[in-house]
């Protein structure tokens, strides 16, 4: 906003507006290249999802998603976002305390860490499991021993879950928890709060939205992760086929509208969690912490 | 606070009377450990045990380098063509008013929501030749899906809301008194953005470009639909890498891996020294 006492020396009003504003035609082109754009690239494939799983109407989307091997990939699926959704959010929440409430040395470093699963292939999160975990892997003789199963099994699905999901959290609350400073803890624990209390009923209730954010993007990650589950699945039907892998196979196998019809869950996934991350966004805007994106 | 603080000497931390200090790091350190490091350093520690003469012979592989070229060459020209959308679209967004604003905004975050298999084969539908798209191509002679030109339109899918959410929140930074300023000084629309406007915002387009780019050449799920992977042609690296573990073949796998991640760092390294360069001379 300039200030209305410069703005009144200005001689011409219209034309200094004109001058920090686009021409109409000018911006009439920059808006339609935006919605073709965005309307190609992001709507078209969307409303193909959603097309081709009822192409071949609604009985045989209702089969496709009541079959057997679609209901076990559902339940695998399920089963590993609810165990390394809360495992990350737990490192989240302890790795926020850590770096935010405290100065220690080396802290811009392992932020910097914390990141680095975000710059590895999704495919290279999965290899680096099957070099430790497989059967010519460093611990592979050892494990065979014991008869322990990590690799083309849940554990490892769940593992490798865990390594693309492992950001989410904690750079959510990261930022927010340092904005937030260490006032409103110190103020309690001198009332007599121990520290389980002050985050209990102090930093818990400053951060939930944040933290809500947080698992949001990471629940939807850890349910949509394609490329590292593949590496360790083993993809063996009914066994270890999460949705995404899942799809891959219905689809290879010419089954396009099974496949779209299981991909739809997985779209209605995404876009439950755009509206939720959107309202979030509007309702606690101010609360969450500024740095947004991945 | 009766904290002595030591006149001398290295210190860890800085003393506080919050508590949890020691709790909450060890248990990230040991977390973040078994997790990411433990795993990472077995990779890094198995191409170090290829030996020299192994490694060279997968690196100069044909099929290795044209993996390579194909997912890093595809990864520049999506993340080149998203700066120039992104850019775009984050300026509508920022600066201008339309109905359903909110909604366009909220639909930018879409790839990072749909899992990458869903784009993957709803971007294949779409530009097959009997799709919706691709239908309207195939008269004119372009084939997209099952050709590297289909691996570049999945990453542009990919890479659009990492430069339009880095340039974003700059743009709703900057001080309209700036453009006024160069107005006045008789700069004439075109001017003031591309000399005045551009070069403030150049720091978050490389930021922005180099977050795509590198999201791009690991990107696996939505391109193997579209790509064909016919081996030389439309080959990415990360599917060369899971080829070569369903072969068994650990260390080609490992190598690739290797490469792959150095040239990853190298870029990310060349890209923050001309962020740093680019904002020591805009500011």
């Amino acid at each position: 906003m300039a200030d209305p006492e410069i703005k009144s020396y200005a001689p011409h009003h219209e034309s200094q507006s004109a001058a920090v504003t686009e021409s109409r035609p000018a911006k009439a082109v920059l808006m339609i290249v935006t919605f073709a754009f965005l309307g190609i690239f992001l709507l078209l494939p969307l409303i193909v999802v959603f097309n081709e799983a009822f192409a071949k109407g609604l009985s045989a989307y209702t089969e496709a998603l009541t079959n057997p091997d679609t209901r076990s990939a559902i339940h695998l699926t399920l089963l590993v976002a609810a165990i390394s959704v809360p495992l990350n959010v737990v490192f989240g929440i302890s790795a926020a305390w850590a770096i935010a409430k405290f100065e220690f040395k080396g802290k811009a470093f392992l932020t910097t860490l914390i990141d680095l699963p975000f710059s590895v292939s999704p495919v290279i999160s999965g290899l680096v499991y099957v070099l430790l975990f497989g059967a010519q892997g460093l611990l592979g003789a050892w494990l065979k021993a014991h008869g322990i199963v990590i690799l083309f099994a849940v554990p490892g699905i769940v593992l490798a879950t865990i390594f693309v999901t492992f950001p989410f959290v904690a750079r959510e609350l990261i930022p927010l928890m340092q904005e937030q400073g260490n006032g409103d803890e110190e103020a309690a624990l001198s009332l007599g709060a121990n520290g389980w209390q002050a985050f209990w009923y102090v930093t818990l209730p400053n951060v939930k939205w944040g933290l809500l954010y947080g698992v949001l993007l990471c629940n939807a990650r850890a349910m949509g992760e394609f490329g590292a589950v593949s590496v360790v699945s083993g993809h063996i039907r009914g066994l270890t086929n999460t949705m995404p892998l899942h799809v891959e196979i219905l689809y290879n196998e010419y089954n396009a509208a099974a496949a779209f019809a299981v991909a739809s869950l997985l779209a209605g996934l995404a876009l439950v969690t755009l509206v939720l991350k959107t309202l979030l966004e509007m309702r606690y805007g101010a609360e969450l912490a500024a740095t947004r994106g991945h | 606070m009766t904290t002595a603080p030591a006149k001398a000497g290295w210190r860890f931390r800085q003393p506080s009377v919050i508590p949890g200090f020691g709790l909450t790091l060890g248990f990230s350190l040991a977390y973040l450990t078994l997790i990411i490091l433990i795993p990472l350093s077995g990779l890094v520690w198995r191409s170090a045990a290829l030996g020299w003469a192994d490694f060279w012979a997968i690196a100069t592989d044909r099929r290795t380098i044209n993996a390579l070229e194909i997912s890093f060459g595809t990864a520049f020209i999506a993340a080149a063509v998203n700066v120039v959308f992104g850019t775009i679209v984050a300026w509508v967004l920022v600066r201008y008013n339309f109905p359903g604003r909110r909604i366009v905004d909220a639909m930018v975050d879409l790839p990072f929501a749909l899992p990458t298999a869903v784009a993957g084969i709803a971007l294949t539908t779409l530009y097959a030749p009997n799709g919706w798209l691709g239908s309207l191509l195939a008269p004119l002679g372009i084939k997209v899906a099952y050709t590297p030109l289909g691996i570049v339109i999945a990453l542009i899918f990919i890479g659009l809301p990492f430069v339009v959410r880095t340039v974003q929140p700059i743009m709703e930074e900057i001080d309209k008194e700036v453009e006024e300023v160069a107005a006045t000084l008789g700069a004439n629309r075109f001017q003031t953005i591309a000399r005045v406007l551009l070069p403030g915002l150049a720091p978050a387009i490389v930021t922005g470009f180099a977050l795509a780019f590198a999201r791009g050449v690991g990107e696996y799920g939505s391109v193997i639909f579209i790509a064909g992977n016919l081996p030389y042609k439309s080959e990415i690296a990360p599917l060369l890498i899971v080829i070569r573990l369903e072969e068994y073949n650990y260390a080609a796998a490992t190598a690739i891996a290797a490469i792959m991640l150095a040239l990853s760092f190298v870029m990310l390294l060349v890209i923050n020294l001309v962020q740093t360069w680019s904002r020591k001379r805009y500011g």
